[in-house]
Formats: C-alpha cells, structure tokens, sequence
C-alpha cells in the first residue's frame, strides 16, 4: 500500500449527501477483473452526457460541463469534500479504487458509510470526519476562493486553510500507523498466525460441525 | 457474569486477540464468494504467493453477471463472461467448492448461503457484498466487506474489526393485513435515515420479529446496510433450528444435538444493555412505497410525495428536490396515482419462495395492466426456481403475464442485460433506489412482494392491505 503523510493538495467540493458507492463508480464497471483504471469512470453518469460503458474512449465522450468535477478550476484535486454519510450503499472497493485512481488522497465529510470508510485505508486514501459547520464553512471557502488548497498533516493530525485555520481531526491508531508506513494489513495480521492456530483448535473442539 | 447481548456473545466468541484500542482480529467461520468482488483478491494472493487459510470456510457462485434468460446459451457479454470465468478457474486452481452458473443450486450468494445449511447461528459470515447482513437472521455476525478484505480472510481466516456500538430495534405486536418483513424494514428506514445504524450492529427482536418466517427475518437483515449498519441480527429460536434441519451443510447426527444446545444460548440475555434503542410498533406500519432516491425517502402507499417545503433542513430539502427531479415527480402527488412502466420481483431481499408465493397469490387469475411493459420474476437460486414450479407458481405469474427467469441479482443491479430504460419507472422488490441503480436514468420504487404484484395488475401502486 502506498503510504500517506503529508499532502498539500487542491480542493474539490461535491456538495450532495448520501452520496453512493453507485454513483462514485457505476457497476458496469465492475465488470473488471483489474484493480487499476477506474479513474476515468469515477462519478461517470454525472460527469459524462452520453451512457459510459467499459473499455470506451473516454476522452471522446461529451462531458456535463455542470458536474464540478469537469470545471476547470478544479483540475488536479486531490482532496474531495463531500457531505454526510458519504459512500453509502455498496461494498465495493471499486469506489476507493476509482477515487484513488483519479487521483484523490483525501476525502473530507461529517460522516461516512462504515465499509466505505474502512476500504478507503486499505488503499491508502484518508478519510477524514470534520463536524458539519466546519464543512460548510470548507464549502463556502472552496466556493470563495479560487485554487483553494489544504494541507493534511496526518502525523500530526491537522488540516491547515491557507488562511491558517486548522481542523484537528481524529484518526484510529492502528489505521494511522498503517498509512503512515504504507503497511499491508495481511502481512501484519500474519504475525500471529500462532495465536490464529491456537483459536482455531479451540473453536473446532467446541463447535466441530463448522469445520466439517 | 453480566447480561450479555447476543452481538456480545458471536463477537466475544470469536476474538482471536484484541489490541489496547480495541482493534481486534475476529476469526470468520464462513466466506462466501462472487464474481465481481473476488477477482482481484485471488490475484493479490498469487502475486504475494500466499496460500488460502482454509477453503472449506469458501462457497463460491456467481450471481450478478448471470443472465437470466436463455442461459444455456451463455454470458454475451465479453467483459462479463471473463468475470465469471475468473471465478471458475480461482475456484478450480484453489480447490473451492462453486456453484457453477448451470448447476441447480447456483442462486445469488445470500439466498443460497442459508439454504444449503452454509450460514448456520453462531458463525461469523463474510463476503464482498454489502447485503452479507441477510444472514444475520440465523443470529449469526455477518459483515459486507471490501475486497482488500476478502484476501485478508482468504489469506489469514481473520478479519481485522473493531467493535460496534449495539442497538436494539424492538418491533411488537401483529402486522396489518398485507404488511411485510419488506414494510419493517422501510419503515425503520424512514424513521432511523439510511445513516441511522452507522457504527452499529443492530438486533430485531419483539413479537413481530418472533412471529417472522425465517424468510422475512431475512429480508429484515438485508436491509440493516441500508439503515447504515454492517451487520442486523435475530436472536436463534425454534423457527430458527427448524429452518437449518437436514441442509446440506448443517451438522448431522451427534453434532446435530450439540450445535442446538448451543445455538439455544444465542439470544441477548435479559437485561443486556443497548447503546440505543428503537420502539417500533407493528400496527402501525402500513404497506410502504419509496418516492426518491435513497430507501429512506419512503411513505405509506396511502400516504403522498412530499413536498421540499417541508424538509427539516436546506441539505435535506436540496436532497428532496434533486430526488424529486431525477424521479419525475411532483411533490404531494397521491402514491396510488403513479403510473409504472416495469415491475422487478426478485433480488437477496426478496427472491425466496415465499415472495414468490406472495407475488403469485395477488396474481393468480389476473392480468398485468396494459401500461405496463414488462413484469419479470426472479426466483432466487435454481432451488427456489424449482420449489416455486412444483407449486405451479410459475403457471400462475406467467398466465398473468409475469417474465419467470432464471435465478441471478437481474434488474437489481442490472449488471446484465435486465436494466430499466432512461426515465422508466420500476416497482422492485430490491433494495436500493439510487439514482442508476436500475439503469441510468431508471427511476425505481422499493415495495413489498405483494405491493409489486399489485402493482403490475393496477398499472400504479395500490394499497394491498385494503
Ligand atoms: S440481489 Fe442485488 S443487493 Fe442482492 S447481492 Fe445481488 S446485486 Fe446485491
């Protein structure tokens, strides 16, 4: 996994709530058996006018002017703002994935879906919880100023404005440490396959029929 | 001890160890496996040359890219085709036991789980698939999980998880007449918001729960994700045990009586603290209609669209009038006076053979309305397909003028060729509403089995409690 420490980085703002796994990546792109190259379909039926399906030419397709994300002051985001309860719906890791592969590092919201949140670590993307007046507050900034940046410091964990604001946030220790070294939670989880072995004799002795 | 919570009980029997911080390594009993979530999961095991923990633990079957029409024909579709053969040959190389697309037990993974005896009360069920929480319903821990997670379980047998916070949702007294394990569902939906379980594992009980088939338990925990919770749970009881019985993979002979004799245990002791609670009264729920495009934004059948006016806040009222827009819709419109153009009777919340029942029973000796343009109906899995056939339910739907397909997720997800048309408005037994999901540009209102039903006779939703 790619590591994430520091990050001074454009801001994208999708104003919508209950923002789904659905639209972040429409799942007849998930028809891919690949983990990469999802990028250009993130969000594709409201960034693109005509209907997306995999393996077309998407730099011919006519684009939703409209859709922030096609506006030219916001090429280049790497941190995406977004409302509560973003990610909701589907499980899929493509959703991380297309994010990532577009290339967002950092996703700032009140609130998230759990499995959406907990699949953004696994792929190195920080997501971060801010309450929702410090959103809004991100939201009218962004909207007010034009190339507006954030630093993300997840060490320390704070976001600094350029005015310099700063929004401490919280992290979970394990996933912090993760993130910060780029670990690979199988490698680490394989350090006690000991521990593993011996809960697994004692589980098929209670419950055999789960082993049979 | 203390009064323990039947989440309490599955977590706390399967804690293999747990850091400081609460970060635990939970041992799963079960991985069930589909095309789409588990391609690129195998390949991270190949390229890191790491071997499968344990592959009895695995069920494996393809569900969402399966058509459901002339399957013998196979998947036309190139990039589909190659998903499912992914699967095949992972399956093969790995010494896993699939359900092939042809084989009679084949069905979408969270039918055919319970039904073959492989979701069982106590275990912990996982699979790349957010509606895992359907098998909750045999007081079982069940989590939708990512693909990274999918090849942490395949890898290690461990899913790392922290704890949740708990909650109970207490449905009591008897449902109306024509009032569903579906109409619970959205009701606590519309009352809980589709973020009202975020970070919580929550527990159905009550005597409306009690008096649930195993089926409608199902349906129930099904839609636990799309109240924003991982996992929904029912605690184990005699309908519970009746429905595991001679399964294929349920315990036989002495393991029988001992894994009862556990299972037995598998319920909140009295007394056992929630971090929340949820009074629901069964009475009260009529038959319910969503009318945007989130399950939250859902009324009762003889309710009305509402109108943004009213929304709590300017977020919500944004959301309402997006919803409303992308739906076609106008606020205060009566639900009984939408007009439908498809019906979708299947999907993991209600493709079992009660629901096709259901959806017969409103059919039977009717004629689905000139209005509407296809009615289909998806059983579940091959077994389902088959129990339903030799009812002579099929008869009855297709001499109604019901589609009777072939088991797969179909216009759930429309990852195959069954998808709603731009600006087509579906009644779908499913459970997601989102904008697309059906097909980009369908609009699509989640309902009961029996609402679907009678909805394809009317040509618009009907009140089938009356
Ligand atoms: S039926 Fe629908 S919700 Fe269920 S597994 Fe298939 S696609 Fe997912």
């Amino acid at each position: 996994m790619r590591k994430f420490t520091l990050l001074d980085g454009l801001v994208l703002p999708l104003d919508r709530a209950n923002v789904d796994t659905d639209a972040i990546i429409p799942k007849q792109f998930l028809k891919s058996i690949k983990r990469s190259g999802f990028g250009p379909n993130a969000f594709d039926e409201w960034r693109y006018l005509d209907h997306g399906e995999p393996g077309m030419d998407n730099s011919n397709r006519p684009l939703n002017k409209d859709f922030v994300l096609n506006q030219p002051r916001f090429q280049g985001a790497q941190i995406l703002l977004a409302r509560e309860n973003f990610g909701c719906g589907s499980s899929r890791e493509h959703a991380p994935w297309a994010l990532e592969d577009y290339g967002i590092r950092v996703i700032i919201a009140p609130s998230y879906a759990d499995i959406f949140f907990n699949n953004c670590f696994k792929n190195g993307l920080l997501p971060i919880k801010l309450d929702a007046a410090k959103v809004d507050a991100l939201f009218k900034a962004v909207e007010a100023n034009e190339g507006f940046k954030l630093k993300v410091d997840l060490a320390q964990q704070v976001i600094t404005a350029p005015d310099g604001t700063t929004y401490k946030f919280e992290v979970d220790a394990f996933r912090k440490h993760c993130l910060l070294n780029g670990l690979d939670d199988i490698g680490l989880t394989l350090q006690h396959v000991e521990e593993i072995k011996a809960f697994e004799a004692k589980h098929r002795a209670a419950q055999p029929w789960l082993f049979a | 001890m203390s009064a323990k919570t039947l989440y309490d009980k599955l977590w706390d029997s399967h804690v293999v160890r747990q850091d400081a911080d609460g970060t635990a390594l939970l041992y799963i009993d079960r991985h069930l496996v589909h095309e789409v979530t588990s391609p690129q999961a195998f390949e991270g095991l190949k390229l890191a040359q790491r071997k499968l923990w344990r592959t009895s633990s695995i069920l494996a079957v393809a569900d969402h890219n399966v058509p459901t029409a002339n399957r013998s024909g196979g998947i036309a579709d190139p990039i589909a085709r190659l998903q499912v053969e992914t699967l095949d040959a992972n399956c093969a190389e790995n010494g896993i036991t699939e359900f092939k697309m042809n084989d009679m037990r084949q069905g979408i993974v969270h039918v055919i789980g319970p039904e073959q005896g492989a979701t069982l009360p106590g275990m912990t069920v996982v699979c790349g698939d957010s509606h895992t929480s359907t098998h909750g319903a045999f007081a079982a821990l069940a989590h939708g999980i990512g693909t990274s997670e999918v090849e942490h379980v395949m890898a290690t047998q461990c899913l790392v998880a922290k704890k949740s916070k708990a909650m109970l949702i207490k449905v009591d007294g008897a449902l109306g007449k024509g009032v569903t394990a579906k109409d619970i569902a959205l009701a606590v939906i519309g009352k809980i918001g589709t973020a009202g379980g975020t970070g919580f594992a929550i527990e159905f009980a009550g005597s409306a729960i009690r008096a649930l088939s195993m089926e409608g338990r199902m349906t129930l925990c099904n839609m636990a994700i799309e109240a924003g919770a991982r996992a929904g749970m029912v605690a184990a009881d005699e309908t519970t045990i009746a429905y595991c019985k001679g399964r294929p993979f349920s315990p036989q002979g002495g393991n029988w009586e001992k894994a009862v004799m556990y299972w037995r245990t598998l319920h909140s002791d009295d007394g056992a603290k929630f971090d929340a609670l949820v009074e629901v009264d069964a009475a009260q729920i009529k038959p319910q209609v969503t009318w945007g495009t989130s399950p939250e934004m859902v009324v009762a059948v003889d309710g009305r669209v509402p109108d943004p006016a009213s929304a709590p806040d300017a977020v919500k009222r944004a959301d309402w009038e997006r919803a409303l827009a992308y739906m076609g819709l106008k606020a205060n419109t009566p639900i009984n006076e939408i007009q439908i153009d498809k019906v979708f009777i299947g999907s993991c919340t209600n493709g079992r053979i009660e629901d096709m029942r259901a959806a017969a029973t409103v059919a039977k000796g009717k004629k689905v309305a000139a209005n509407v343009k296809l009615a289909m109906v998806v059983p579940g899995s091959g077994l389902v397909k088959a129990q339903a056939e030799q009812e002579g339910l099929d008869k009855i739907l297709i001499a109604a003028g019901f589609e009777w397909r072939d088991p797969g997720c179909s216009m759930c997800l429309a990852m195959n060729d069954d998808r709603l048309s731009p600006g087509e408005r579906c009644a779908a037994t499913s459970n997601r509403n989102f904008e697309g999901r059906q097909g980009q540009g369908g609009r699509t209102h989640l309902v009961s089995p029996e609402m679907a039903a009678a909805a394809a006779i009317a040509g618009h939703f009907v009140d089938v409690s009356k």
